[in-house]
């Protein structure tokens, strides 16, 4: 288990693609360089579209895992 | 417009050619999402595609000649919701029907947690998307810059394939 701390929090359970990947590029840019992010969400299409916009944007996914039926990524702003 | 410096972001560039409510949703969510991920994008909306730039959005849906749409209630148990309705041919053409399916889709969508096309737009809008509205159809159809979102530019074909000539992405929908 991660024992990760996030600066900042969003939830995006019970929303569809693309809304998570917008949120939380919005979010992003409101936490300083090396800060957290954790994102939770419903979305079963969440895991491969948060991975690539990580990877895409050049930010650093930390963590992504499933808790009770949620999808749980963690995100440190990189640039 | 050219991308000649090698660290610019990544460039999308999509053809919005169907003003429908279920084809609004393509160029919208790929536009939105790619904006999302630091590229730049740029919708050309270009026939029925152009009235997806009016201020006040009118964007229907009709199952007919549409035989691949589902259609689902956006109420009532699992079960229930899950049925693919049969509906006659006849009856899709009846007075109404356009407006009822129209108003069962977007119930469906938001039911699932899908954002309307309004809202779609506006991320885009927001998030930077270059909405280009297709001067030569705002001629033939009628349409002023005015009716239209005051964020969108106007230009034509020339202006549309100089950007996708360095895009990295270029779709026609």
């Amino acid at each position: 288990m991660t024992t990760l701390q996030e600066d900042k929090l969003i939830d995006c359970s019970g929303m569809l693609c693309p809304v998570p990947v917008i949120k939380t590029s919005k979010a992003i840019k409101e936490i300083q360089i090396g800060q957290v992010l954790k994102m939770i969400s419903t979305d079963p299409g969440a895991p491969p579209d948060m991975e690539a916009w990580a990877r895409q944007t050049g930010n650093e996914l930390l963590d992504s895992h499933q808790e009770s039926g949620k999808f749980i990524f963690y995100f440190r702003r990189v640039k | 417009m050219s991308k000649s410096d090698p660290n610019a972001p990544r460039r999308l560039a999509i053809i919005a050619s169907k003003g429908t409510l279920d084809w609004a949703y393509p160029p919208m969510i790929l536009a939105s999402a790619g904006a999302a991920m630091g590229w730049d994008v740029a919708i050309f909306h270009t026939f029925y595609g152009l009235p997806l730039l009016l201020k006040e959005l009118q964007a229907e849906v009709s199952p007919l000649g549409n035989p691949a749409m589902p259609m689902k209630m956006p109420f009532g148990p699992d079960g229930f919701q899950k049925i693919d309705w049969p509906i006659p041919i006849a009856m899709m053409a009846a007075p109404g029907f356009n407006a009822l399916a129209t108003n069962l889709m977007k119930q469906l969508f938001k039911n699932k947690g899908v954002a309307s096309i309004p809202e779609l737009r506006a991320m885009c809008v927001e998030a930077g998307v270059n909405m280009i509205a297709c001067q030569m159809t705002m001629s033939v159809f009628g349409f002023q810059k005015e009716d239209f979102i005051p964020e969108c530019t106007v230009g034509g074909a020339g202006m549309f394939l100089d950007y996708a000539a360095d895009a990295d992405v270029q779709l026609f929908i």
